[in-house]
């Protein structure tokens, strides 16, 4: 399908929006999508992105395992071409096939921020280890070294504990 | 008056008009939207409708259920003009839930793009507030849901695109110097380097109607939601500085004022107006606010007649379908009454309207 904004380029992008009162939808190429602010390939609000998605995948040689989800039946390819993951446990087994396009989206592969009720705790001590560290960096940055002084110590304490409870998980 | 009243960067109301914060979770035991069955839709939805209404949080008995298959057309748009949903979410009403606080600043949808998406939604520049607000409601929420999570990638999502934190965070501003310096395309795309989106909303196709801009952070992987804020908010405040430069530099331009001043009067006298004229000549005259033209109508009264002029919910707050003629007709009164009288909340005003029209 041909671009409906240039009428030029071939159409990768389907966006959803609403216009005096109703829902219209547009297939637009990626140039015009960029134009209207469609641009990265990350979706706005109310941005459909999965065919762009899809596209990227394009360029990743097809795995060539025939494996399937064993939780909700999607092959590799079925995500590839809808640029939906079928459900959680799809990331596990896809993760090898996925991780390219994470690292081409986001430019980073792990995770950082906020954790889940169901995190364990070794990660939770390790995701705060790395925060503070982080902040130690700015502070040092910022010359604010009573701050840096607490955050160090923090650290130190924070790695004390995730090694006992690794030493624990060991033991068990 | 001068522009220099704008010169500090804590009070920004004159650029950024609102705030929304929104996270995407999905429960772990089912499959994503893409590939969930009727019936497990319908399960999904009382799960989680039961887990907010009958939930711990001190405003579970503000949250309102709406099932989205029952909506008329109108209100089901209207909520798309309000911010409340997005467009995806009215595409495919069947097998969708809304769950709405009283004062419409928290909606959760169900089965959207993912299983449950909490946004949150705030007049100015609001990042840390509503982010922490978003983040009690969604630690509530994953007690009783257990949410799909992965120690490596975070919050998994339908999309790749929203793993890790699943959160987006998003500024409505209002850029009209800038966009008058033809200087938007430039911004845009050096945003898009820094993970970044700005867009152009209530655009028709190619151009946006009016100067508003959504600038929403792109990556979720491999950042904190904090650090994603804090890289959003200094970003506005520099568009936000380049705004005001920009705007000092035109308030003198004698094309820009008489467009400004033009607008009001187009506004103050006219007896039809389409919507796109009237968000045109809207973005106008709160640029004339702005400059500090117009030191009778402040920007609360702009930003609720930005929504309440939009066609459905016109229609909604009217409570019933209209002709285009008479969407405009109705239009160009509210926004009259509004200007002349400021003091006067508009929807009192339409409601008054309608009962008029049925005599
Ligand atoms: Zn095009
Ligand atoms: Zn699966």
């Amino acid at each position: 399908m041909l671009c409906q904004s240039c009428e030029k380029k071939q159409a990768n992008t389907h966006i959803k929006t609403i216009l005096n009162g109703e829902l219209k939808e547009y297939d637009l190429c990626s140039e015009c999508a960029k134009k209207l602010g469609y641009g990265s390939v990350f979706g706005g609000f109310g941005f459909d992105l999965d065919k762009l998605f899809g596209s990227f995948m394009d360029g990743i040689a097809a795995p060539k395992t025939k494996k399937r989800c064993q939780c909700c039946g999607s092959s590799f390819e079925d995500i590839a071409k809808s640029g939906k993951v079928g459900c959680a446990e799809c990331y596990d087994t896809f993760y090898e096939e996925l991780l390219p396009s994470v690292q081409r989206i986001h430019g980073r592969t792990s995770h950082m921020g906020k954790l889940a009720h169901s995190a364990g705790t070794e990660v939770k001590l390790k995701n705060e280890i790395a925060k503070c560290r982080a902040e130690l960096e700015q502070a040092i940055k910022a010359q604010e070294f009573e701050r840096a002084a607490e955050l160090r110590d923090k650290i130190i304490e924070l790695e004390k504990n995730s090694a006992a409870n690794a030493d624990k998980n060991g033991k068990e | 008056m001068s522009v220099n009243k704008y010169s500090d960067l804590k009070n920004v109301n004159d650029v950024v008009i609102s705030t929304r914060i929104r996270f995407a979770r999905n429960l772990r035991e089912f499959p994503f939207p893409c590939r969930l069955s009727d019936e497990n839709k319908r399960k999904v939805s009382s799960i989680v409708k039961e887990a907010v209404l009958d939930g711990h949080s001190a405003i579970a008995h503000r949250f309102r259920y709406i099932q989205m298959s029952e909506l008329t057309q109108e209100e089901a748009v209207s909520l798309v003009e309000r911010h409340l949903v997005s467009p995806e979410f009215i595409s495919d009403r069947q097998g969708r839930g809304l769950l709405l606080l009283d004062d419409e600043s928290v909606s959760i949808m169900i089965n959207e793009e993912d299983h449950v998406r909490i946004q949150v939604i705030g007049s100015g520049m609001k990042l840390d507030e509503l982010y922490d607000l978003a983040d009690k409601i969604d630690t509530l929420l994953d007690e009783q849901l257990n949410f799909a999570f992965n120690e490596k990638l975070g919050y998994l999502t339908q999309c790749p695109t929203n793993i890790g934190t699943g959160m987006r965070a998003s500024l409505m501003l209002h850029l009209p110097a800038l966009k008058e310096s033809g200087a938007m395309n430039k911004i845009s795309a050096s945003l898009s380097k820094l993970g970044l989106a700005l867009r152009g909303l209530y655009g028709e196709g190619t151009e946006p109607s009016g100067a508003i801009y959504q600038l929403s952070n792109q990556v979720t992987l491999g950042i904190t939601e904090k650090e994603a804020i804090k890289n959003l908010r200094d970003i506005a405040c520099q568009l936000v500085t380049q705004e005001r430069n920009a705007r000092e530099t035109l308030s003198h331009n004698i094309n820009v004022l008489d467009s400004i001043y033009r607008s009001y009067g187009l506004l103050l006298y006219s007896r039809l107006m389409s919507n796109n004229e009237c968000m045109k000549l809207l973005s106008n005259v709160r640029f004339g606010v702005e400059m500090g033209l117009f030191e009778n109508i402040d920007f609360d009264t702009v930003n609720r007649l930005i929504i309440e002029i939009q066609p459905a919910t016109l229609m909604k707050n009217i409570g019933k379908k209209l002709s285009a003629q008479e969407r405009d007709h109705i239009r160009a009164e509210l926004v009259r009454t509004a200007l002349i009288q400021p003091k006067i909340p508009a929807s009192h005003r339409i409601e008054k309207q309608s009962t008029e029209n049925r005599e």
